[in-house]
């Protein structure tokens, strides 16, 4: 075979070799954007919810993007046991603390049930416990309940959207993104 | 235009077209077969008859199905259950195909073990047998979510967290996966994607990779012998059958393989019809609820064993331990370090090591369906550690085995 043959051909396998390489990167992506969550999906993201009509100690249980959110308020007694740490994990309006958390273990994602006598939740799948602030009291969860980025907006809050008292809460390491 | 002969058969017709004769000698007649054999051979044969079967009540189910998170539940309990013909059967096949599948496998994969029968040219048989596990299990799972009861939701929620991966908080990485916040449509849609097309065609592309790489090195045999094919073979085609070491795969071994298989689909039967119950998990029909918890959630009993290594750790050495026993049989050709292929009866130290694993795995299972308290948590710890001292003992005593 002629050299010039030779360096053509390998010309034609180099520049068909880098389109297909291209084109198989191009599918690739196209591909995990197919498996991206809807825009529609992430636009359901917001809920809004009043606190006002809460209980001391009564668990409310409302849903926001399919997850279950606790919000119990805490009763003078209950905040007498809150040390500085973990009162930063509530929220306060008004003069009330409200304890507000996506109620899915941190483990693996189960639903702990709460115990108001005992004011402590607990995980009934690996045996995880919270206690009202839902910070964590027994392993195998690493950690207190994830708490969803809100917004106050008088005595209310609109779940999805990040407010100030949100990001103080990212900024010290109280809870993580969710 | 390659020149034809006039074609006086059938037969001659399609093997001038098709090389029906040579693939029927490669394949069959003269795919050699040691006698020394015994029933346990017999599970490829049966694995692959229950795939078949699994497929065929699979299509006739997908008829009826409903990928639908509103309509999904009734689609399977209600219209195939009560309305469809047969829709029963086809259903109970295909839910107790779906757990004794995962019986003959582990059966299957402790005779490779036992036999020794994944080392010396037959690496790619046990790695490709392993590719099917992994894909069964994916297959299992997916088909898992379907009906959309209780237990579909939560551990279709607890399995895809597992891709958090723990302390990395991937959190982006498990909604992707489930394309939602929460197992959804999106999720309900592409597992059943999953279920019914992509990974039975890996399944299909994996089982003749399998039955591929099979062919070269031969099966093993009960004595782990190596002999001369070629010398074997002469004599079986020269009529000495009886001093013959081989039989030839079809009719010969097949027969005893169909053998095996009758007994097999009467006990098959027996549970599909008598005592389908247990491959029906009674929580799963409850409608999938994403704000109710089930008291208890634990995978079917195949998953048990590597769900027991997961959970007596905290999250992160949990997660290392979980992904170190889903991978770990892989590495079976290369961490055994020793040249014998030899039952474990004949190999001093691995007899125990076999019987060992053999015996926490079933250990492992037991602890992982009871709750995790008490003496069974501290049982279920002993054998989660137990495992991996086994699996780091194994070169060490393979090392040292004497040759036979």
């Amino acid at each position: 075979m002629a050299n010039n043959t030779k360096g053509r051909r390998d010309f034609m396998g180099m520049a068909l070799g880098g389109f297909t390489a291209l084109g198989g990167i191009g599918a690739l992506y196209a591909m995990k954007r197919s498996w991206d969550p809807l825009p529609s999906v992430k636009a359901a993201g917001f809920t809004t919810i009043d606190l006002a009509p809460a209980q001391d100690n009564v668990l409310i249980t409302e849903k926001w993007r399919g997850k279950p959110i606790f919000i119990l308020k805490q009763s003078k007694k209950m905040m007498s046991k809150v040390s500085d740490e973990t009162k930063k994990r509530l929220i306060e309006i008004n003069g009330a603390h409200y304890m507000v958390a996506v109620g899915l273990c941190t483990h693996l994602g189960c639903i702990p049930g709460y115990d108001p006598t005992d004011e402590s939740f607990l995980c009934a799948c690996h045996g995880g416990m919270y206690d009202a602030t839902a910070e964590v009291t027994k392993a195998p969860p690493p950690r207190g309940l994830d708490i969803p980025p809100f917004k106050i907006e008088g005595t209310k809050l609109v779940l999805g959207e990040t407010g100030p008292e949100y990001e103080q809460m990212l900024a010290d390491g109280t809870t993580m993104p969710v | 235009m390659a020149h034809f002969e006039k074609a006086n058969s059938i037969g001659e017709w399609l093997d001038q077209r098709l090389a029906v004769n040579t693939l029927k000698r490669v394949m069959q007649t003269e795919y050699w077969i040691p006698k020394d054999i015994n029933f346990l051979w017999a599970m490829g044969m049966v694995l692959a008859a229950t795939f078949g079967i699994l497929l065929v009540s699979g299509i006739f189910l997908l008829m009826y199905y409903q990928p639908n998170i509103d309509t999904a539940f009734d689609s399977v309990n209600y219209t195939i259950m009560s309305e469809v013909g047969y829709g029963w059967l086809w259903r109970h096949i295909h839910g107790v195909g779906a757990s004794i599948v995962f019986l003959i496998i582990y059966i299957h994969m402790f005779t490779g073990i036992y036999y020794g029968s994944y080392k010396k040219g037959r690496e790619l048989i046990w790695l490709s047998g392993m590719g099917l596990f992994v894909a069964f299990s994916a297959e299992a799972f997916s088909g898992y979510m379907l009906p959309w009861g209780q237990m579909s939701y939560w551990a279709g929620m607890v399995i895809t967290n597992l891709f958090s991966g723990g302390s990395l908080h991937a959190d982006g990485l498990v909604e992707w996966i489930r394309g939602d916040y929460v197992p959804g449509q999106a999720f309900l849609s592409r597992f059943f994607m999953l279920h019914v097309l992509l990974i039975p065609l890996a399944i299909i592309g994996l089982i003749v990779l399998h039955f591929g790489t099979l062919r070269i090195p031969h099966v093993n045999n009960q004595e782990g012998e190596e002999f001369d094919y070629k010398e074997a073979a002469e004599l079986y085609k020269a009529g000495k059958v009886k001093e013959s070491k081989v039989i030839p795969f079809s009719p010969v071994f097949l027969s005893k393989d169909i053998f095996v298989m009758g007994v097999y689909f009467i006990l098959f039967f027996y549970l599909v019809f008598y005592h389908f119950g247990f491959a029906m998990d009674p929580v799963n029909f409850d409608p999938a609820d994403g704000l109710k918890t089930p008291a208890h959630i634990y995978p079917e009993w195949y998953f048990l064993w590597s769900y027991e290594i997961l959970r007596p750790f905290p999250t992160d050495p949990g997660l290392i331990a979980f992904a170190f026993a889903q991978v770990i049989f892989f590495m079976l050709p290369f961490l055994d370090r020793s040249p014998n292929v030899a039952p474990a009866s004949r190999r001093g130290a691995f007899k125990f090591w076999f019987w060992a694993m053999l015996i926490d795995m079933i250990v492992l299972t037991f602890m992982g369906k009871l709750p995790p308290e008490g003496i069974w948590s501290t049982i279920g710890l002993v054998a989660a550690l137990a495992f991996f001292v086994l699996w780091i003992a194994l070169p060490i005593i393979t090392k040292t085995e004497k040759k036979l």
